[in-house]
């Protein structure tokens, strides 16, 4: 489902933050990405649903070429792919229900759809009782999981997830992570870079290291391999 | 885009006027400030027009036949008139007529003039209106023309100057109240955008969980509305009631019969109308224009 081919991205200052990236992702995967930091493993995941285009390379997702998709396709691949990251990027004047319910809106679903599914996965990452409270009333594990809601709300073939612990204490990052390996039983990809070596050498997956740039490492059920 | 979306978009945007408070009460004030003012101009300047409107109506031209014209020549006159085609009418008025005319015209004076009525010194004349009173001077020149014609008066200097007056009236009016539209689109532009840089973030996450720049501008496009629609209230009840005022008060003014202020109905309504539709294009161009440059993310 992602076929990347020699990718290159150097950004307009002239930092060059991948080199060379050839990566195959199946439909059904769970994958961590993980490396020290400024290594690439943002960059790497914002190519993905088009944040950024690389400079050099080939990009297919769902058969579409990423980097030579039209401005206006954009939104339509997205659609298909739920992005969690590790500061929650959810609406700050909207309510919990009112952020999940948005990446239904956009789809054109029926009202009475859209309620269904919305108190479905608010009940899924158990926030159904905080439908009405606004971001900045939850807690940042609440919040990241309100994340995980909108991200999953549309049933999306991906879901990728920049470092989406990084902000929480342990026993909350264990949560999501479990919200994240029932979001994959049900068939989703997940793409998740990551710091914390806990979480990548119990829940064995697939692991991509990323160093200076270029795949370091990948290994099927591997191994965090840094210190920190 | 299905229906249901469309409804969504008008919640939304109803909703933002609500949600941002503050911002909301300042777009609406410079709308209203500017409506007020633009308002007023336009009253004046529609009243203005009707006036000079009347008095150009009452435009004519006399002119004057030699006392040595006999009436086969007044008739070759007459054809001559009637060639130019930029009349509307033309009456014949005898010099018996005129003379007449102008004793009544002299009041208490008058009488002395009827010593004359045995041996009138007056000319026969011809009395002409233009269907265009922009066309009174060429017309003039043409009659001054034709032959046996001794004289043509028309008031030259009023009329020129008249036109000149309603030309610019008509301009700086115009001009007054472009730059007010303008200044109000980008004050209410820069209202919103305040709010848009913090909107900006907002912007960028809607777009990352896929909705399209259309998706994104609607709910803009409404508030914008909405906020024009607010900010024409009290424009617009003030213009009415100013208007009504000044109707019923300034008949003192209306003894000049060329000084008639144009009716509250229809006037009012329309002008009600004219304030309500520059208020939302305003709205509407203010909120647009501010969230263009937010959306290439
Ligand atoms: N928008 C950007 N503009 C310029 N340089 C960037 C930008 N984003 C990232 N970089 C640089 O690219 C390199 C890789 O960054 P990133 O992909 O964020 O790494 P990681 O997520 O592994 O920490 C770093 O050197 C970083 O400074
Ligand atoms: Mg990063």
């Amino acid at each position: 489902m992602i076929e990347m081919q020699s990718v290159y991205k150097t950004y307009p200052n002239g930092v060059t933050a991948l080199n060379g990236i050839d990566v195959t992702i199946e439909q059904g995967e769970f994958v961590y990405v993980v490396g020290p930091s400024g290594a690439g493993k943002s960059t790497f995941i914002k190519l993905i649903f088009r944040e950024e285009k690389p400079s050099k390379g080939s990009i297919i997702i769902n058969n579409k070429d990423v980097p030579k998709m039209k401005w206006k396709d954009v939104p339509y691949l997205r659609r298909d792919i739920g992005v969690v990251y590790q500061d929650f990027k959810l609406l700050p004047k909207m309510t919990i229900y009112e952020n999940v319910a948005f990446a239904l809106e956009v789809i054109e679903e029926t009202p009475k759809n859209i309620r269904k599914r919305v108190m479905e996965v608010l009940d899924l990452v158990g926030l159904k009782n905080k439908a009405r409270f606004i971001p900045d009333e939850l807690s940042g594990g609440e919040q990241q999981r309100v994340a995980i809601a909108r991200a999953i709300v549309n049933h999306p073939k991906l879901l990728i997830a920049d470092e989406p612990t990084g902000n929480l204490d342990p026993d909350t990052s264990w949560e999501i992570m479990k919200i994240l390996e029932e979001v994959n039983a049900s068939g989703t990809t997940v793409i998740m870079a990551t710091h914390s070596k806990e979480i990548v050498n119990t829940v064995k997956k697939r692991v991509i290291a990323i160093e200076g740039g270029l795949i370091a490492r990948d290994e099927h059920r591997g191994e965090y391999g840094y210190e920190i | 885009m299905k229906f249901r979306t469309l409804k969504r978009h008008f919640n939304e945007g109803a909703k933002n006027i609500w949600r941002n408070g503050w911002m909301t009460v300042a777009s609406v004030g410079a709308v209203t400030t500017t409506l007020v003012l633009v308002g007023a101009f336009l009253a004046l300047m529609f009243n203005l027009n009707q006036i000079a409107t009347n008095i150009e109506k009452d435009v004519e031209i006399k002119a004057l036949v030699d006392l040595t014209a006999d009436d086969a020549e007044i008739e070759v006159i007459e054809s001559e008139i009637n060639k130019i085609s930029e009349i509307s009418s033309v009456t014949f008025s005898s010099k018996e007529v005129e003379l007449a005319n102008l004793i009544e015209s002299m009041g208490e004076e008058g009488n002395s003039w009827e010593l004359f009525e045995q041996d009138n010194p007056l000319n026969d004349a011809y009395i002409i209106k233009t269907t265009d009173p922009l066309d009174t001077l060429a017309v003039a020149e043409q009659l001054e023309g034709i032959a046996n014609i001794q004289e043509v008066n028309y008031g030259k200097d009023v009329v020129q100057n008249l036109f000149r007056f309603n030309e610019l009236a008509r301009n700086i009016g115009l001009g007054l109240i472009i730059g007010l539209i303008f200044t109000a689109i980008f004050l209410i532009s820069n209202t919103i955008k305040i709010t848009i840089l913090a909107r900006k973030r907002e912007i960028g996450i809607m777009k990352l969980v896929g909705a399209t720049n259309g998706f994104i501008r609607w709910p803009f496009f409404v508030e914008g509305l909405l906020l024009g629609v607010l900010g024409s209230i009290i424009p617009i009840v003030v213009i009415v009631s100013g208007y009504l005022y000044l109707i019923n008060n300034v008949s003192a003014l209306t003894q000049f019969t060329f000084i008639e202020l144009l009716p509250f109905n229809p006037f009012a309504w329309q002008l009600s109308l004219i304030i309500l539709s520059i208020g939302a294009t305003i709205g509407v161009w203010g909120s647009v224009m501010s969230v263009r440059k937010f959306l290439k993310v």
